[in-house]
């Protein structure tokens, strides 16, 4: 029994590799010779392949290839072409958007932020055609569509920060770069810039959210492993059986908290609470700027940020004979 | 097998946790709080990364009582310090030859040792300038400097070019180029303390009158604030400067929840704000000029002389040399001489009550005002390792 306490899946499954049922004709074959990985089945399904790449899946891997190479070309090309330095300064270097001089141009010259636009459109691409292949997957499975809306929200965030904000600012200059540190530095000035994203509200849910989703998938694991030695892994085909271990996890919560989600409900709730992570987080993003300038000032006008006693200094700008 | 995999996953974790803690600094921190309690406002010391307390060069010599003419008398050509008594004079000479002059050199670094009033030497018409800007400094940027003062010891250090210095820096993208545009960022550069933050934020803001200063002043969009977020990344980078230059966190000036908010911040934010119009005044005022007599060696990349930052002074301190003051040892450093001999004209440009109203002489702990030791009162001073 103390195999279900362990954090590695015990049980490895070995035979000939689950094909699947055969595609409908004019489909593309499902690639890959399908293999068996110990370490992978430690953490998952030991059996690796076959996928399904389909058409939209190739044109989606293109696309993100041409991206990723416009932005690692881009970036090598900065360093002088110089592998060294390109490995060396590899966290520092970056793709930048078009300055605010260019507004939010459709033609810009290319080392002016041109690539930068170039990138953007065949990043969307990209992300947009695995949606659809998302959407369309679920679908031929005669699944839910759960998977493509979620992912639709991480979408909007995506799209918010680097086209619909700077398309609604008119300017390109306020995207994010594309670079590792570059891009967490563009974070934290765009706080500075427009008066601390801390005071914006949406950011707040956001983070509710993303935090609660973490929360709740602790809860989730933590309740499912440990119901495990009773076979707490088939949720659903134990729901309306009495002393399994979908009740006696529902039991642990309702005798803990006096409720409990179901075991259906249990997903809904961490399915929400992912999908308004980037859905408010892209709403916060979205009005600032356009709608907010300075969320400070913001939240003291709405008795929403603290106020501290003054500490008596003034502005010397304002004092007379200031230089500026 | 499994062997092998238990020894590589070990091998693996101790190579990924010193790659994540690399950066760490082992030992116990000292922290004291700065502001409002709650605000987060604490200064954050390393005791072990302590800058030794700076080695003070002894005075040359004594004085004699009878101090002489005014050097103008004694000597030719004493353009700036012509009313200052000979020995004086003397005295301040042998103060230079000791802060700044190579020692193999001495006088003649500067000076033609068969004619000492000539002016051949592009390094005299250079001191010669960096002495009234020496006095500048002391008489109209009191309100940065204090009474503390500088000399030419504060940045010099025993160099005859001080260690820290800028000059506008090489863009490195070639203007017929499709690629390579760093924005004159994203790069690791100390100016920026290895952040990927815009790095020539010295030429933007420490000549010319460039707006540091990104924040609105309302919470709503105005028509007449039109700033770029890489705006506030220029800023920020320059922010970096200062903050590593002078050894403390962004907290030692700034409530960080409203960073532009003057009523939330520290009085050391003032002195922080005429040190920058200090600078201005020092690269524009008196570096640049010297373009046309600076030899190449002196100069940048692109021509314009090495000038002046936060750290060529402050060297990682908050107050240059550890607070102490040297301006005792050369009083006429103070400020133009007037002919009577007395040191130290009164400012001219700014009133000199703005300086003192808002800074503390002391630029310590407490507060400029009544509101403001309530404020620390509210917020117990507190000074305990970091957990």
């Amino acid at each position: 029994m103390a195999r279900y306490q362990n954090i590695f899946t015990q049980v490895q499954l070995r035979g000939p590799a689950e094909m699947g049922p055969p595609l409908p004709r004019g489909s593309y074959p499902r690639i890959g010779k399908p293999g068996f990985s110990w370490l992978m089945g430690k953490i998952g399904n030991a059996q690796i392949g076959p996928i399904y790449l389909g058409g939209l899946g190739t044109a989606s891997l293109v696309c993100g290839l041409l991206a990723f190479e416009i932005i690692g070309l881009n970036m090598f090309a900065s360093v002088g072409w110089n592998p060294v330095q390109f490995v060396r300064q590899l966290f520092w270097l970056s793709l930048e958007p078009p300055g605010p001089e260019w507004g939010f141009r459709a033609i810009v010259p290319l080392n002016q932020g041109g690539w930068f636009i170039i990138t953007g459109f065949f990043f969307s691409a990209s992300v947009m055609l695995w949606w659809a292949r998302t959407y369309l997957r679920a679908r031929e499975l005669g699944m839910g569509t759960h998977v493509a809306w979620a992912f639709l929200s991480a979408i909007w965030l995506m799209a918010v920060l680097g086209f619909i904000r700077p398309l609604m600012m008119g300017s390109w200059a306020e995207a994010v770069p594309y670079g590792i540190f570059p891009h967490l530095d563009w974070t934290a000035a765009f706080s500075i810039r427009y008066g601390n994203l801390f005071y914006n509200p949406f950011h707040c849910l956001s983070i509710v959210f993303l935090y609660g989703s973490v929360l709740l998938f602790a809860m989730h694991g933590a309740t499912i492993l440990a119901v495990g030695r009773y076979g707490g892994e088939r949720e659903i085909e134990q729901i309306t059986d009495r002393g399994t271990a979908s009740e006696r996890a529902a039991l642990f919560w309702r005798w803990t908290m006096g409720f409990n989600a179901s075991m259906e409900s249990i997903h809904r709730w961490a399915w929400w609470f992912a999908v308004l992570t980037t859905l408010s987080g892209g709403i916060g993003i979205l009005l600032t700027g356009t709608v907010v300038d300075n969320w400070y000032l913001w939240a003291v006008e709405h008795n929403y940020a603290p106020a501290y006693p003054t500490t008596g200094v003034v502005d010397p700008a304002t004092l007379p004979g200031a230089t500026p | 097998m499994i062997g092998f995999i238990r020894k590589a996953s070990i091998v693996g974790s101790i190579a990924a946790l010193s790659l994540a803690l690399g950066g760490c600094e082992i030992g116990p921190k000292q922290s004291d709080q700065l502001g409002y309690r709650g605000t987060g406002m604490q200064q954050v010391n390393n005791p072990a990364r302590k800058i030794p307390a700076a080695v003070i060069p002894a005075k040359p010599y004594d004085l004699p009582a009878d101090l002489g003419p005014p050097a103008s008398v004694t000597y030719k050509n004493v353009q700036v310090l012509g009313n200052v008594k000979t020995e004086e004079f003397n005295l301040l000479m042998a103060q230079m030859n000791q802060w700044i002059a190579p020692p193999e050199q001495g006088c003649a670094y500067c000076h033609n040792p068969e004619n000492m009033a000539e002016d051949g030497k592009y390094t005299k018409i250079v001191a010669r300038r960096m002495l009234q800007m020496t006095q500048q400094i002391n008489s109209r940027w009191s309100n940065h400097v204090k009474q503390t003062g500088v000399t030419c010891y504060t940045c010099h250090r025993g160099n005859v070019v001080p260690v820290n210095k800028w000059a506008v820096k090489e863009g490195a993208m070639s203007p017929t180029s499709i690629t390579g545009n760093r924005f004159g960022q994203n790069a690791p550069d100390v100016d920026t303390s290895y952040a990927s933050l815009p790095n020539n934020a010295f030429s933007t803001y420490f000549q010319g009158k460039s707006m540091i200063r990104v924040q609105g002043n309302s919470a709503l969009p105005q028509a007449n604030h039109v700033v770029s977020t890489k705006d506030a990344e220029k800023t920020y980078g320059l922010m970096m400067h200062m903050s590593s230059a002078l050894g403390v966190n962004c907290t030692f000036c700034h409530n960080t929840d409203a960073f532009s908010s003057w009523s939330n911040s520290r009085p050391q934010r003032v002195g922080a704000y005429y040190g920058i119009r200090m600078v201005r005044d020092i690269n524009e005022g008196y570096i640049n000029g010297l373009a046309s007599v600076m030899p190449a060696n002196r100069k940048g990349p692109l021509g314009d002389p090495y000038k002046t930052n936060c750290l060529t002074c402050h060297q990682g301190q908050n107050k240059p040399l550890g607070g102490v003051s040297m301006i005792a040892q050369a009083p006429s450093l103070r400020g133009p001489i007037g002919p009577s001999g007395s040191y130290g004209v009164e400012p001219t440009a700014l009133p000199a009550e703005v300086g003192d109203a808002i800074a503390p002489t002391n630029a310590g702990m407490m507060p400029a005002t009544a509101a403001g030791a309530a404020a620390v009162e509210a917020g117990p001073k507190k000074s305990a390792p970091a957990h």
